[in-house]
């Protein structure tokens, strides 16, 4: 009987802490331990001497976890960088979908897998999941202040609402540049000017 | 003609201007290139972004690629220096509790001293002292070491050095984890404004002339696009030029404060820029001459003695062979290629590319390659100590 791999979530959102390690239960059996808490990062990751430890390429304590990658003690299990030495690409996927993974020296390939093959499918999709959301806040920024600029134009002006729109259209086309950057440049520059 | 597009990692730090100020000013466009820059949340992932081929160059701590050529940290791929982006820029700093018991020692904090900083502060630890810097590899480490190794702080027992990311370093100081840093600005500055600690030394006291960050590429990519990193070289010198003329940092403050970029108020990546630093919540300021260089005193050569000091600290000490991994480090630091990029442009570099580090205890004035004379920046160690390679 092969002992289960222990791994490290190092995550402090607790609900993507918890999109993570369901899918890890879903591929097999493992211990999972998250780290929410970066300021003693090093220590609890220590102390679970972990298999395997997976972060978030976003999150900037990953150079904390690079310093445990060259303790050399004797008692020291070394970890390195996972650095996928086949040809399926593992590496250059899990950097892509937003993931870091270390992994304990001597670890056979086929134990590894699974898990981030899992993980990278997990990461891949709280990736778009974000873009999402940020793509939609942006949006809904620009519409904002793109109602804000029309109504000043609409009272400097005395035109109609869709007059107004041209306006910052043609504006935006002349000058090269996005409709709701010239509304916020109206904004900023009407509020200066009071 | 449409530009070549060029991806660059940077991590948000005042010394990534070189790169932000070639695209924004557009001395990139001036080389036919556009520079899509990539903000890198940890140092880790723009050196894993360049390995992996996700940008084609990065900002980097001068000791990452030495480390790789030494075989410590990343993933394998051979990394080149080539161009130094910055010098000096960062400061050592203490937590609020530290500083009080300095105080009450009575250090001045006079922002100048390294001897004097040193001494205080290791005559006013009570245990280990813990101190926070951004990467194993960085300057940061390698000056802290050197500083306090000179003044015979018995490391390591009793010296820890952590990885802490910039952006931590205030919450580091909270949670009780260190009791110094040294970090690269505006993270200094940061830390002064959350009040949990005081400025003690800019890290130029420690070395005066000391290669921070570098322009990082893939040995691979200089060699297949010798054309494309020559503009890239280009565009990054005229950008330090212009940042070391009159008025120019400012602007730069303004440009860097961008929320794509640093993210900051201007006013904190002003201090760096100007070398008019706040140490402490109190307001009290100090003025440091050359605080941060971009071109001045030929910055942007890599000197292969400059890889080869880096090289030879590090090799101390993780217990490699000393003499090997100078001269390995110092094939990282490509003093050639930023030569041959250069040669069009009308600047004037130093006619050699290895020197005694340490040597210059004022600015000096040095034969240069076009047969002319060029200044160089005084570049002594604290201690006065030299370090000379020992080959050519």
């Amino acid at each position: 009987m092969v002992e289960p791999l222990s791994v490290v979530v190092v995550e402090p959102d607790p609900d993507r802490a918890r999109l993570i390690v369901d899918a890890l239960r879903d591929a097999t059996d493992y211990r999972i331990h998250v780290v929410a808490e970066r300021a003693s990062l090093a220590r609890q990751i220590v102390q679970v001497k972990p298999d395997l430890v997976l972060v978030d390429v976003a999150d900037p304590s990953r150079d904390i976890i690079e310093e445990l990658t060259l303790a050399s003690g004797p008692l020291d299990r070394p970890v390195a960088l996972f650095v996928d030495r086949s040809d399926t690409g593992l590496s250059t996927a899990a950097i892509e979908a937003g993931l870091s993974a270390y992994v304990v020296d001597g670890l056979t390939p086929s134990r590894v897998k699974p898990v981030l093959d899992a993980a990278i499918a997990r990461f891949r999709l709280m990736q778009r999941m974000r873009a999402e959301l940020a793509e939609t806040k942006r949006a809904l920024e620009d519409r904002k202040v793109i109602d804000r600029a029309k109504g000043l134009l609409m009272r400097a002006r005395g035109i109609t609402e869709d007059e107004a729109y041209a306006l910052l259209r043609k504006t935006a086309m002349d000058q090269g540049r996005r409709v709701a950057d010239v509304a916020a440049a109206l904004v900023t520059a009407a509020g200066l000017l009071g | 003609m449409r530009a070549t597009p060029l991806d660059i990692g940077f991590v948000p730090l005042v010394d990534a201007a070189p790169l932000i100020v070639a695209q924004e000013m557009g001395f990139a466009a001036e080389e036919g290139i556009a520079l899509a820059l990539h903000r890198a949340p940890s140092w880790a992932s723009a050196r894993d972004a360049l390995s992996f081929g996700q940008v084609s160059a990065a900002h980097m701590l001068a000791p990452v690629p030495v480390a790789i050529a030494l075989g410590l940290g990343g993933g394998g791929t051979a990394i080149d220096a080539v161009s130094v982006l910055s010098v000096n820029g960062t400061t050592v700093g203490v937590s609020t509790d530290l500083a009080l018991r300095l105080r009450d020692a009575g250090h001045p904090f006079d922002f100048a001293d390294a001897t004097a900083a040193g001494g205080a502060l290791i005559a006013a630890t009570r245990g280990p002292l813990r101190i926070g810097v951004p990467f194993p590899f960085s300057m940061h480490a390698e000056l802290v070491f050197y500083w306090l190794s000179a003044l015979g702080h018995p490391s390591p027992q009793s010296l820890i050095v952590r990885t802490v990311p910039p952006s931590l370093m205030a919450d580091a100081i909270r949670a009780g984890e260190i009791d110094a840093f040294c970090v690269g600005e505006p993270w200094g500055s940061k830390v002064v404004e959350s009040g949990m600690g005081q400025l003690l030394l800019p890290g130029a006291a420690i070395w005066a002339f000391a290669p921070e960050k570098v322009l990082a590429v893939r040995r691979d990519w200089a060699e297949d696009q010798p054309d494309l990193s020559g503009r890239l070289i280009r565009a990054v010198w005229r950008a330090g030029r212009w940042l070391d003329e009159e008025g120019g940092r400012s602007l730069a403050a303004d440009l860097l404060a961008r929320p794509q970029y640093l993210d900051v108020a201007p006013d904190l990546i002003e201090r760096a820029m100007s070398g008019q630093l706040t140490i402490a919540t109190s307001g009290d300021a100090r003025n440091v001459h050359r605080f941060i260089g971009f071109h001045d005193g030929a910055v942007s050569l890599p000197w292969r003695s400059q890889a080869a000091w880096i090289g030879g600290q590090i090799a101390a000490r993780t217990g490699l062979d000393r003499d090997r991994a100078m001269r390995d480090a110092a094939g990282v630091f490509r003093s050639d290629l930023h030569r041959a990029a250069l040669a069009s442009t009308g600047g004037d570099l130093p006619a050699a590319s290895m020197r005694i580090e340490g040597a210059l205890d004022r600015d000096t004035q040095v034969p240069s390659e076009r047969g002319g004379a060029l200044k160089l920046c005084r570049n002594a160690f604290f201690d006065g100590s030299r370090f000379d390679p020992g080959f050519a």
